[in-house]
This record gives C-alpha cells, structure tokens and sequence, in this order.
C-alpha cells in the first residue's frame, strides 16, 4: 500500500505530461467576458454582458453613436429629418442591409422598414402579441421614458419610417442608438415564430442584421460566433468568435497570461503584472462615467451649502485614486464626463482641508454620525473608507453601510441616506443622459435624484436644451447646468474611472469605446 | 410477512413519510429564503436605470409577485408538486431545462472529486492508521487538517498560479487550463452533458484529452476537503477496527500485516465510510458553488449563484428544491446500503 501511494503523484504527472495545451486557434478571437448574456432579446436586458454579446455582434439600431466623439451617426438609417418643432423624425433606411442567415431561419428579403415597425411596436403597443411574449417587458426603452416620448412610428414606403414624439426631444437620435432601446429585428422572422406560436423564441435563437451571426450558446460558458459574411458594412475579419464566461477576475487575467482567452477586462490591480506580460497589451481609457457622491441635500446638515462644499474641500482625491482606482482614474470636477461633449472644462476641482474644517463648524453640524451608502463590495468599501478617513480630519463623522446595489438605488432613490457614493455610466453618449435622470426634479419622486436636489432654474435649461438639436446651442446650455451644479455643490463629482482592456499583441485594431462596449467587428488575429 | 420484512417496510415507510415531511419543510424555507433577500427580479432587470413605478408595477403583476406571499408559496408548492418548478425570470426558459442542462457538469465534477477524494482519502486514512503516532501519522493529520480549511477561491487560485500559469514558463508541456470545460477551439455539441463523454463521441481525441485536462485542477480543488474527512474518519474506524478481538486473533494466528490490514480490518474500518460518502454529496454541492464560479465551470453552483444576484425566484427555489431532494434521495440509499452491508443490522 505505502509503495502505492508514492507512487501516485508521479502517475499524475505522468497523466498530465500528455496533456495539451490549451490555447486559441489561430483565426479566431476569444473574448473573456464576466457575465453570461441573459437572453438573446436585447430589448429585454440591460446589462453591459448582455450588451456585448448580443447588442454589439448580432443587432443594429437605426442610429449609431460614433466611438470618437460620441456623437450620432447613421445606422440602419441612411438619413433623417426632423421636423422645425423638433417632434417628426423622417428617417431613410439604408438599402441592400441583409438579416442573419441561420439554421433557424432563412431570410427571404433584405432589411425595410416592416422591420423597423415590427420593432418598435412591439414596444410601443401593449396589445402587440410580441409585446406579451417578451416576457421580461421591455425595461431599458421603459427605463429611458421611450414610452411616454415616442407617439407613434409609421411606414411611409418600403424604405421610408416616420417617427412621432409627444414632445420635442434632441438626445432621441442618440437614445434609439442604445442597444437595449432600438435593435432591430426582422419581422419576416417574427411572423414566422408568431405563425408557429413560439414568439418567444426570439430570445433564444436570435436573428439580426449585426456583423457577427450566433452559432451556439453553451449556457454560463461559451457563446460563439461566426462572421456574418454579407454585413454591409463589411464582414469582420476574424474567422471565428467565442466569449468565455469567467466571471472572476483574478481567473480571467490569468486566462489572459495563459493565452486561452485574447481579450479581457482585469481589475485595476492585476494590470502591473500583466503589463509586464511580452504578449500582452494593455487599452486603458476613460469612458463616458462619471463616479461621485450624491449627498441627500433634503437632510441637514447636507441642506446646508457650507456643509456640501466642505465635504468636497475636505477629500483627499490623489489618495482616493491611489488606493482605490489603483491609480487609474482621474479627478473630476464636473458631473459630466471628462470626454462628454459640452464638458465645461473651466470647472476646478476643488481641495482646502483647512477651509473645509472652518465650514464644517460655520454649518452648525451637531457631530452626529451620518451613514453613507456604498456598494457591497471591497473597493467601493475601500474607496468609502478614503472618503471616511478625509472626513474625519475636517470633524464629520461617517460610517460606511454596504448594499447591494438593487438596494442602493432602491433605498436612497427613497432618500433613506445622508450620503451614497455612486456611478453613472452614458446610455448613449447625450449630456442630457446624465443631467436629467439623476438631477431633473421629476427624478427626485421617480428615485433617479439621489442627491434629492430640485431647482426650477436647472430643470428650464434642460428643457430648452431638448428642445434643440443645435450642438452650440445644447453645448452654451449644458455648460449652464454644470455650473448650477458646481456652485451649488448639487452632488460632488469624484472620479473619471478609467477602463482597462487587456488585449493580446495577435489581436490588431481592437479600440476601446466611450460607452465601455466591446466591438470586435474590425478586428484581426494574427496566427 | 416474516417480522424481518415487516420491521423492514415499516422503516422504510416511516423514512418516506419523513422525506414527505421535509419535502414541504424544504419547499417553505427555500420560498422564504429567497423572498427574504433584499430586492426584488424587476429592480434588478432595471440595474441602474430608473424604474418607471407603471411598469415597477405591471411587471410584477405579469410575474405574479405582486400576490399575498402565502398565495404565491402555495401556487408554488402546487406546481412543484406536479414537477413543474416555472420558468427563469431571467432567460424564461424551464428552470427544469436548466437544471438539466447544468446538472451533468456539476455531476461530472463531483464525480472526478469522488474519485479523487475516496480511494486517495482512504489509502492516507489506512496509511496514518498503520503508522499510528509515527511522523507520517502527525504529518498526514496535519495536512488533513489544513485540506479541510483551505479556503476555495484561495486554493484553487493557487493551483492555478503554480499548475496552470508557473508551470507554462518552464514546461509548458505540463501546464494545465486555467478554466472551463474543454479549449476554445473544441466546438462539442452536448449529448450527455458529461463533456468527457461527448468530446469521446466526438472522435477527436485532442478533444478528449484537453476534457480532461480541465477537469483536473477543479476536481483537485473540490476533493481537497472531502479527501480530508475521508483519511480522517478512515483513520478514525481504522483504529477502532484494529483494536478489536478478531484482528488480534488474525495476528496471533501469524498473518502478515497487510493481509490483516487488507483482508480482515478494511472490510469493516469502511462501513462508516458509506455514510461519509453520502454525505460527501452534500459538500460536493456546495463546495461546488465556488469552484465553478471560479474555474468558469457552468455547473448547477454558478447556476445558483448567478439566480441569486438577479433574484431570479424560480431557479433559487427550484434549484434549493432538486438538489436537497438529491441529497435526500442520496440518504436514503446510503441507509439501504448500509443495512445491506451491516448484517447485525438485519438481523
């Protein structure tokens, strides 16, 4: 028995030295991903692993935003026109757009406009039937008060779609540019299923007009893909795709090092290693987020202004970047991001510990603990407790409550806190995607205002910036509202996160988003 | 019917009519465990964006969360009663079609733990019983010990340093995967479930190996702590056994010492095991929710996981309900066989 076991490690070595490497084939991308799609009904998700396996490869919208500038440029439609009251959108569908050819479904015809109608009526119109086989509703157009804005959408010709607004609306270009919002499916599929009674299998075998065409999906492990070779803007380059569901992060940079996976998103901590790494690079920019401190300006002390700057004057944010964001982020001075277009960048962030300590008693504040919000997780903690420690120098007191984040946004959208700390990410590249759900009155009942601050004033700005699609016009606006919130310390901007993409030197013409999507459709791997 | 028949049905009567009873305990406690979790399915679809209170309300009517929660726990026990556990909330299909589709790799890996952790386990059980307060005994003790309590995601993440990453630097030859069920490269269409299993089907055996190579590290990984338990209670009854009349006798007869071990001591030093090992299936589960989070392994742990951060009801109360039947189920036959295997326990 004792001659047994000794021998067993050396009959395991034995097995194992015939084993292979595993590795990615030459040809084809590999994607490590963090989360599994959730569906492959875009329009009924909202998250960001569901937007880059499904919304990015498979699906188009009418519009696009450009990765430079973030701006919007076409899509599906090859032109528009808006009407002089800024509430008709006339829109021209680009010919010769093919769907999807898979073993589930043949398309008989290209992309027009019954596509375009058949995907927003069935958001738009509750007694559509695919609008109850969606089961999950339809949560982002919801999200983003699609319902309330867009009053009809009709056919004009075969090329041609007519969008109705109930009021005038200058981000909705941009707004039907988010995945989630405006996919376009086709409705010769659709009534296919409908006819055959599975409607619902538009969330399980997807078919779009998108640059990439779904093989398998091996549930919570392996998506795949292939080019889709008649993509009008030209088939992507890479013979093959597959994401890799890793959800850990530490396991996706070592499947990185390994070579099994040639892209991934790490945490900010593995980078120096990594970086190190011979076949690997790394993308690191900063997307269109913004993470900041929304204080509850409806409870003293924070209804006191003195109280809100002093909060600000009080942090240390080189420490907070240092050990929290592992140096990478940037300071941020306004709400909107550092690449948003009407960033008003005369805006100076702000830092006087010894001002701070003279407001802070100028306030009245009583001493009394108060108790910020921050996500259940070890660096929104760790960043928590920078802030706690710059606070404490100045006198305020602050402990540190964790919550997951469905409880977050529930209980402080209710104004149970006295301070939460919080990110917002862009929906579609607009600075009205920013201002108005997280500091318009309205949002202080719907529980977006998590900062609980209402001005008239604020709230007119946004208006007439709507109501305009004059980019200098919007931009004088916009740099109107920043100010407002600057002076009046609304909510205190921390950061600009930066995102890091690890990408293997074979992977050629990978960029990085503004929206913090994955677009793989120009890339090239070499063997 | 013979009395030993009829003690027989009657015990195996009484245990059913208490799996009954803890069929329906399990049903309650996974419904209000699951309710009580912070949240609820729509606020977690709508993440960060904000929840139109309209819609907030429609939804949950639609999902038939807006019911007085005792009618929901009894619409719920009544499906699952019929074998229907309703569908994700999130993908929206079966929780059923799921859980099959999951279960063969959860099976999988718990099985190449067992066959690491059972025959491993006993062999060093055997060992430190023979060498009783000898330094292989203390040493084998110690590392029983540290197995037990070795962290998952900290152990597995070092394997996969040493085996997976290190290893590659100076014999790639040896390394293995970091994570997932097979290479990229191996487009397998699943049959069995069992990926060992089909990538044989598939007649490629670059497939089979590299199947195999990713099992290695999780099964490690999940048999770690089994394998302790089981060297230590296989020391445990191995001691008892060998202090016992008959092994003497067997001694003082003049057999050698490994037939004594082998023959005479083992047979009865295991019976014990029979009731480890079913309740090694219990750790195998749970121990499996973090391996496969960690190796990427899309087994029923991640499965579960994932439904609880999206408050997905019907895959948390279905999944709790499958795998504590399973484990039920797996008692009762480990009973069985127990009375099977102990005649004084038939008689």
């Amino acid at each position: 028995m004792s001659h047994f076991v000794k021998l067993l490690p050396g009959c395991a070595i034995a097995a194992a030295l015939s084993l292979p490497l595993a590795a990615s084939a030459a040809g084809t991308l590999s994607y490590c991903v963090d989360a599994a799609p959730e569906g492959f009904d875009m329009a009924q998700y909202e998250t960001t692993g569901t937007f880059d396996a499904v919304g990015v490869p498979l699906y188009e919208q009418l519009t696009r935003i450009r990765n430079e500038d973030a701006t919007v440029v076409p899509g599906l439609a090859e032109s528009w026109q808006i009407s002089a009251d800024g509430r008709v959108y006339t829109m021209k569908l680009r010919p010769g757009v093919k769907f999807h050819s898979t073993p589930w479904f043949k398309p008989t015809r290209d992309f027009n406009a019954d596509d375009v109608l058949f995907s927003f009526q069935r958001m738009l119109d509750k007694k559509h039937p695919a609008h109850a086989a969606a089961r999950n509703g339809f949560v982002y157009w919801a999200g983003m008060g699609m319902t309330d804005l867009v009053k009809s959408v009709e056919k004009l010709d075969a090329m041609t779609v007519r969008f109705t607004l109930g009021r005038p609306d200058a981000p909705f270009l941009a707004s039907i540019a988010v995945p989630a919002v405006g996919p376009v499916l086709s409705a010769e599929y659709a009534a296919r299923l409908q006819a055959a009674g599975r409607l619902e299998q538009l969330n399980v075998e997807p078919v779009g007009t998108g640059p990439f065409v779904l093989k398998s999906y091996q549930k919570d492990a392996v998506v795949r893909y292939l080019p889709h070779t008649a993509y009008w803007g030209g088939a992507p380059k890479v013979d093959a795709m597959v994401f890799a569901i890793t959800i850990d992060g530490d396991v996706r940079a070592q499947r990185l090092k390994a070579g099994e996976c040639l892209v991934g998103d790490v945490k900010a901590e593995s980078i120096p290693q990594l970086a190190g790494s011979s076949t690997l690079g790394v993308v690191s920019h900063l997307p269109l987020s913004t993470v900041y401190i929304a204080p509850n300006n409806e409870k003293p002390p924070m209804k006191d202004l003195r109280f809100r700057e002093a909060l600000w004057l009080a942090m240390d944010k080189a420490a907070l970047i240092r050990g929290g964001y592992g140096g990478k982020a940037a300071p941020a001075a306004s709400f909107l991001p550092a690449k948003m277009w009407s960033l008003d960048s005369t805006l100076k962030d702000r830092s006087d510990p010894e001002r701070a300590k003279a407001l802070v008693k100028a306030s009245g504040y009583d001493g009394r603990e108060l108790v910020m919000f921050v996500l259940n997780d070890a660096l929104a903690r760790r960043r928590g407790a920078s802030l706690q420690a710059d606070w404490a120098r100045v006198g305020v007191k602050v402990a540190l409550r964790s919550l997951e984040l469905g409880e977050v946004y529930k209980r402080s959208g209710q104004g149970e806190h006295d301070l939460v700390l919080l990110s917002w990410y862009s929906d579609n590249g607009d600075p009205d995607n920013f201002l108005t759900p997280n500091l318009a009155c309205a949002a202080v009942t719907g529980g977006g205002n998590k900062a609980r601050w209402c001005r008239p004033a604020f709230d007119k700005l946004l208006d007439q910036a709507r109501a305009t699609t004059d980019v200098a016009q919007r931009t004088a606006l916009y740099k109107q509202a920043q100010r407002m919130i600057y002076d009046d310390v609304a909510l205190i901007p921390l950061v600009y996160p930066e995102e890091t993409t690890v990408v293997n030197k074979r992977v050629q013409g990978y960029t990085s988003n503004l929206l913090n999507l994955h677009d793989f459709r120009n890339v090239t791997v070499q063997p | 019917m013979p009395p030993v028949q009829a003690r027989w049905a009657a015990a195996l009567l009484r245990r059913l009519g208490l799996a009954a009873i803890t069929f329906v305990g399990i049903t309650l406690l996974a419904f209000l465990l699951v309710h009580l979790i912070p949240g609820d399915p729509v606020q977690m679809m709508a993440g960060t964006r904000r929840l139109d209170p309209a819609f907030h309300a429609e939804m949950l009517h639609r999902l038939g969360l807006d019911l007085p929660l005792h009618q929901q726990y009894l619409r719920y026990l009544g499906h699952a009663l019929q074998l229907d556990l309703g569908r994700s909330l999130v993908s929206q299909t079966p929780v059923w079609d799921e859980f099959l589709r999951l279960f063969p790799a959860t099976l999988e890996l718990s099985l190449g733990a067992l066959l690491i952790a059972l025959p491993l386990g006993v062999l060093l059980g055997l060992w430190a019983a023979a060498r009783r307060g000898t330094a292989v005994d203390r040493l084998i003790g110690a590392g029983a010990m540290v197995g037990a309590s070795l962290p998952v995601f900290w152990w597995g993440l070092l394997l996969i340093t040493v085996f997976s990453v290190g290893l590659r630097n100076w014999a790639p030859s040896l390394a293995l995967p970091v994570a997932g069920r097979i290479a990229l490269e191996f487009d397998i269409t699943p049959r069995s479930g069992l990926m060992l299993l089909d990538a044989l089907w598939s007649d490629d055996t670059g497939a089979w190996r590299s199947a195999l190579s990713h099992l290695l590290l999780p099964s490690v990984v999940l048999a770690t702590a089994p394998l302790a338990v089981v060297a230590r209670m296989t020391r445990t009854a191995m001691l008892d056994v060998l202090g016992e009349d008959y092994v003497r006798t067997a001694r003082a007869k003049g057999l050698r010492e490994p037939r004594v071990i082998g023959v005479h001591a083992l047979r009865n030093a295991l019976l014990p095991l029979l009731t480890v090992a079913g309740m090694l299936v219990g750790t195998l589960l749970g121990g499996a929710v973090f391996t496969e989070t960690l190796f990427s392994w899309p087994g029923i742990g991640k499965w579960l996981v994932d439904a609880i951060s999206r408050r997905d009801y019907p895959v948390l109360q279905g999944g709790i309900l499958i795998t504590a039947t399973l484990m039920m189920a797996v008692n009762l036959v480990v009973d069985g066989l127990y009375t099977l295997a102990d005649p004084r326990l038939r008689r």
